[in-house]
């Protein structure tokens, strides 16, 4: 919220949307250390929904992979971070996104090249992100070769960058990954301990899982929450005074 | 030149376990040699080229040298964003193979055939683009490929059957290779038309008595710069011959050249397929080569209609 009041950025909603998932992912999931980035054998976080950038770069300096000062350098003239993540930009930052439906491609690319390791590969994508064709690609061929070290997770907070016209249904997200072979699971994406059993149960699986997280747009912002005006809020001084009270 | 890519693919798999070959479903009778020598780095994606590329990318993230494989139509247009984005911005160690460039697939119709190729991967910061021409530049190319860093794209395309190559001939990606020594019209030529460069330089000699020099290119980007403008200070004809558009392939790199060497514009041109419409003609390589003008007789023609400006 800080980050995008100072930067008069949005696709706030899309990062308060994953915050938690980031949040169980990094605190309490993944086997990495800040100390040591780039280990061999660390797990590995593709954020396929780039847009949802912000969130990322507060959850690595909050992990401490790097200070949180770095944070006001967020899509500023010269600065470190764009709106989507670029390799290299700063430590833990595994991979590009920005075009949506590139991340499951590259997280099954890693899995192959880790699969004599005990290094695990966890994709983060968004349910708008799933209309794109290449997911479907990249989940056939995960599901079809049984990958056990890729777990997807899927932000399912049903909005996306405007307004969905004239659907008359919704696909089933869950049997459209089970088709494909993956084991599903599903969690309230807001639960910490809901999301962390589930995405532990994914990873333990032999077989490629996903996880649908059913999370809110916009979460924590009261006058956004399930709204399609999140997706590109920009965070005033006021929202981010009461969320720091109500935090 | 396939085979050549593929024979030279198992020297260079044998010689470093790091590289991985991904096929996009293609390949078949062809590709099965580096699939029994090495099940475990070779993978069929299936009919999935954007995934195939980013695969790629995540495979070379970790350190593995890759290799992405399909027709060159689908290897290149198909997966462009991912090309792009997944492949070039991060400078990732991946080659893409496009088989078949330009009309090589001729008769299969416009989707198979490929000739803006050369003119999109070329305009991707960061992409190296080779179009090798005869049997000896394939094998050299991949083995180069195989022994650098990416992002390649290398278009591959059936082999004329005549052996160029030269004892003094030493492969590296960039330079250029004199096929035909002359001095005064020059043809460049990149990827398998390069036999019919040589045979319109033949009649464009015997017609005008002009020596002409032949130079094949099979680097497109980076280009062999100080060997055209080398032959640029003599030649009174300045010409250039590819199995594509003549919208941002060899032919504008070479142009690019010339005009900083500030060769004259009237002494150069630049044969290919005409940019302006897509051809619905039904027919073999030889037909549809002929269609646009690139056989030795009428290239000749045009030459020397060019040159008595």
């Amino acid at each position: 919220m800080e980050m995008s009041e100072a930067s008069r950025s949005g696709e706030t909603g899309s990062s308060l949307s994953v915050s938690d998932i980031l949040a169980v992912l990094y605190f309490r999931v993944l086997n990495i250390d800040p100390k040591r980035p780039r280990d061999p054998l660390r797990d590995r976080f593709v954020l396929s929904k780039g847009h949802a950038a912000a969130a990322l770069y507060a959850a690595l300096a909050l992990r401490g992979f790097f200070p949180l000062k770095l944070l006001a350098r967020h899509r500023i003239d010269g600065g470190t971070f764009h709106a989507h993540p670029s390799f290299g930009a700063a430590p833990g930052i595994e991979v590009s996104t920005g075009s949506l439906g590139h991340g499951l491609s590259i997280g099954a690319g890693m899995a192959e090249a880790l699969k004599e390791t005990s290094a695990r590969v966890f994709v983060l994508l968004g349910d708008g992100e799933c209309n794109e064709g290449a997911v479907w690609e990249a989940a056939r061929h995960i599901g079809a070769l049984q990958m056990p070290n890729i777990v997807a997770i899927v932000d399912d907070n049903g909005f996306q960058g405007y307004p969905l016209a004239r659907e008359k249904s919704r696909a089933d997200l869950a049997k459209m990954w089970a088709a494909c072979g993956w084991r599903v699971f599903s969690a309230e994406g807001h639960d910490s301990d809901a999301l962390e059993r589930a995405i532990r149960a994914a990873a333990a699986c032999k077989a490629p899982a996903v996880v649908i997280a059913r999370t809110v747009s916009g979460k924590g912002v009261a006058e956004i929450e399930h709204t399609q005006g999140a997706h590109y809020y920009i965070a005033d001084a006021a929202s981010v005074a009461r969320m720091r009270r109500s935090s | 030149m396939r085979n050549d890519f593929v024979q030279q693919m198992l020297v260079e798999m044998k010689r470093d376990p790091s590289i991985y070959f991904l096929t996009a479903d293609l390949g078949f009778k062809a590709l099965e040699p580096i699939e029994t020598a090495f099940p475990k780095r070779f993978l069929n994606v299936g009919v999935s080229e954007q995934h195939m590329i980013g695969m790629a990318a995540g495979l070379a993230l970790e350190g593995k040298k890759v290799v992405a494989y399909s027709i060159a139509s689908f290897a290149t247009m198909r997966p462009f964003e991912q090309i792009r984005d997944d492949l070039c911005y991060d400078d990732l160690d991946v080659r893409v193979i496009g088989v078949g460039g330009g009309y090589n697939y001729a008769s299969h119709g416009v989707t198979h055939h490929t000739v803006e190729d050369l003119a999109i991967m070329r305009a991707l910061p960061g992409m190296n683009v080779l179009a090798p021409g005869y049997s000896w530049e394939a094998r050299e190319a991949t083995r180069a490929i195989m022994q650098t860093r990416g992002p390649y794209y290398m278009r591959l395309g059936k082999s004329p059957g005549v052996a160029f190559e030269k004892p003094s001939f030493t492969f590296k990606i960039g330079k250029g290779f004199v096929i035909r020594e002359g001095r005064d019209v020059v043809l460049v030529s990149t990827g398998n038309v390069l036999d019919v460069a040589v045979k319109a330089a033949d009649l464009v000699q015997a017609k005008t008595r002009n020596p002409v020099a032949v130079i094949s290119m099979p680097s497109v980007k980076p280009l062999d710069r100080s060997l055209i403008k080398r032959y640029a200070k003599a030649a009174k004809g300045f010409f250039t011959i590819e199995e594509h558009s003549t919208t941002g392939g060899l032919g504008d790199a070479v142009a690019d050249v010339l005009w900083e060497a500030d060769f004259p514009r009237a002494r150069f041109r630049s044969f290919g397929l005409p940019p302006e419409k897509f051809s619905k003609a039904v027919g073999n390589r030889d037909h549809m080569l002929k269609l646009v003008g690139l056989e030795p007789r009428a290239l000749s023609r045009s030459i020397v209609a060019a040159l008595s400006r």
